[in-house]
This record gives structure tokens, sequence and C-alpha cells, in this order.
């Protein structure tokens, strides 16, 4: 030993750790997930590109689930514009501006569920950062992540993001009232596209502008919190 | 560029798995410590290296990541330890057959149609540290 000997020589000990970086984050995120869990919300993280539709879709969410009590938070660089668009829309929301940030993270949503009401809310939303790479790397404590795509973005947008689109329970495929003014945007293409990083391919496509496909994402959006709510249910009496 | 927030939680790991094998840090001016640090008495060790395993489709970019490395580890425990990148590559496997599906590939196997499996790939892991000690 060295510091027997006195030489000044020292030891390398390996040590096996094999822990994820992000346990922090995860850890954060289990949290807010027993704590939607708990009051029976289903929270969906909603993910996309800058100007892919994100908030668009969630006031006509709102619309068109009038009689029902959302809430949202919306991450932005910059500003709060986001949330206040959806506060005129009806959902209770709450800015997160990120700064220099290109994701929320389950810390910034576990501060922003500080002082939140969340009395009767049954659909918490979370929007994220525009952005189709940091955000699909932090679980925030989501029932689901959908992620917002818009018809625009080019047929080939999955395949050169897959990482967000293999996480994803769905794709939103908005603006599709623009397809008339796109010939050469094949609705088979993108589809092929999905198929090819998303195991469970599931797309709804939808127009926030003529409300084209929002009965059928409000209908996914129940049938969800319908078994998010039979599995907690079960796992009660078990 | 969400590499530099990794490399923030990856110091913190570091700091913490040094804790617990009993051997301590120094205090330095650091800007990361997330407290697991005494002033110097016995055990006092240094992080020499460390290894990391990151997945093709775990959403963080090997590059960056090293940049970010270097950029942050100044004042931190990980100051003098070089870090060696595992990349993984993403691997997709039918559940029920075994079959692999290649990358690339509809993400279904055509034999049995069940939906493919990610068995590797999406790991952000720490795997493991060296440590100088006296």
């Amino acid at each position: 030993m060295c510091q027997d000997c006195g030489c000044g020589d020292t030891n390398l000990v390996p040590v096996e750790v094999q822990t994820r970086i992000l346990a922090r984050n995860d850890s954060v995120a289990a949290h807010n997930r027993a704590h939607f869990s708990e009051r029976s919300i289903f929270s969906v993280n909603l993910m996309g590109s800058p100007g892919s539709g994100k908030t668009a879709v969630l006031e006509a969410t709102a619309r068109a689930l009038g009689g029902k009590t959302l809430a949202a938070v919306a991450g932005d660089l910059a500003t709060d514009n986001d949330a206040r668009r959806l506060e005129k829309a009806g959902i209770h929301s709450k800015s997160i501006t990120t700064g220099e940030a290109c994701h929320l993270d389950a810390e910034m949503v576990h501060r922003a569920l500080h002082d939140f009401d969340l009395t009767g809310v049954e659909y918490f939303f979370i929007e994220n950062v525009g952005n189709l790479v940091c955000p699909a790397v932090y679980d925030l404590g989501q029932a689901v992540n959908v992620v917002a795509l818009s018809v625009t973005e080019g047929e080939d947008k999955p395949v050169k993001y897959p990482t967000m689109f293999a996480k994803a329970d769905l794709v939103l495929l908005t603006k599709v009232d623009l397809m008339i003014h796109l010939p050469n945007v094949r609705m088979s293409a993108i589809e092929d596209a999905v198929a090819r990083v998303m195991p469970r391919p599931r797309i709804i496509s939808i127009s926030a502008q003529d409300r084209f496909g929002v009965s059928s994402w409000i209908e996914w959006l129940s049938d969800r919190r319908e078994r998010m709510n039979a599995l907690m249910l079960a796992a009660e009496h078990a | 560029m969400h590499e530099y927030s990794i490399i923030q939680s990856l110091v913190d790991a570091v700091e913490k798995s040094v804790w617990g094998t009993g051997y301590r840090l120094p205090v330095t001016g650091d800007r990361l410590s997330t407290g697991n640090r005494q002033p110097a008495t016995g055990n006092l060790s240094r992080v020499h290296r460390i290894d990391v395993c990151i997945g093709e489709l775990s959403g963080v970019d090997t590059g960056l990541l090293a940049t970010a490395y270097e950029v942050f580890r100044a004042g931190t425990c990980c100051e003098s330890a070089t870090m060696k990148i595992d990349r993984v590559p993403a691997h997709w496997q039918c559940p029920k057959c075994s079959s692999d599906i290649a990358r690339g590939a509809v993400l279904r196997c055509p034999t049995c149609k069940e939906p493919a499996r990610l068995m590797s790939g999406d790991e952000i892991i720490l795997q493991r540290i060296e440590l100088e000690v006296p």
C-alpha cells in the first residue's frame, strides 16, 4: 500500500454505479404523477415543434370540453403568451418561463404545481417548449405523451426525430385543413414515417381551425382517462 | 441543447456515488455541489475517470455531451476526470418470436405482427467511476 510506504503514488479504485443520470428528475416526476393520480387527474405532456399548433389544439380542446374543468402549464422560453391564450380559452393556466432551457423538466412542473388550485380538474395539460428533441428526454409525471405534428413540417419529420415519436402515445397530425394547398404532402408517407419510429402508431388528424378531428381527439383522451381510473381502482382493491 | 443540464445531473450522480463508497471528495470552489462534501479528513479521493452509457434513442447527443462536460467539469468533483462515453445503438425486437427488427424498418414484426419492443438504446446511465485514492 502506497500510503504505507510513503512513495506518494495513488491507487485507482473502480466503483460500479449503474444509475440513471436523470434519477433525480425521475423521482420528482414520480412525485408529480402521484400528485395527479391521487386526484384522478389525467395529465398530458403535449410536445411538438414551435408552431406545430399545440396551443391552438388546446384552445379547440377547451371549446369541445366546455363542461369539464381543465388546467394547464405552458412552457415558453421568453413569454407567457401561450398561458394567456389558454386562460382566455377557459383553461386555468400558468406559464413556465424557461429562459434558455429548451425543455421542461419534472422540477419545473413541480414548482408550477405549488399553489395551483387543482380542485375538480379532470385534465391537466403540460404544453412543453416547442422543440422536437430535448423535451423527449425528461419524464414530467404525465399519464401520456402526445406529439403535435403539423402537415407543413415535411413527410419525413418523424424519422428525423425518432426519440420523440418512439415515446409518444399519440401523434396529433395538425393543420390538416391545409392539405388542399399541399399537393406534394401525402398522408400515406406521414403514416409510413410514423410506423418506422413508433411501435404502436396512433395518429389522429385534426384541424383546430375548422374543428375537424377534435371529437376523435376528445374520445381518445376520455378513453385513456377512463382506462387510467380503472387501473387505479383495480390497484386499490388488489 | 439539454446536454448541459444532463452534465449537471451527471456531476450530482458522481458525487452521490463517491459518498456511497465511504471515500470523501476534497472541498473545492465548485458550482454544482449537492452538499455531498466535507472538509478534508481521511479517505480523501479524487475522481479519475467516469464511464457513461448513452443510447442512440436517448435524445442525448454524445458530441454535445462531451463538449458540455469539458465546459462544466471545471470546479466540480469531475474536474480531473476523463469521461468515456459508450454509445449504445437502438435494438428493436419482436416480443413474441425475438426476431430483430432492423433500424429504419416498420416497427412491427413481419411474421407475428406484434409491435416491436426496444431492447436497448434509450440508456442515459452512469456506469462506473474510478477513484484515485492514497
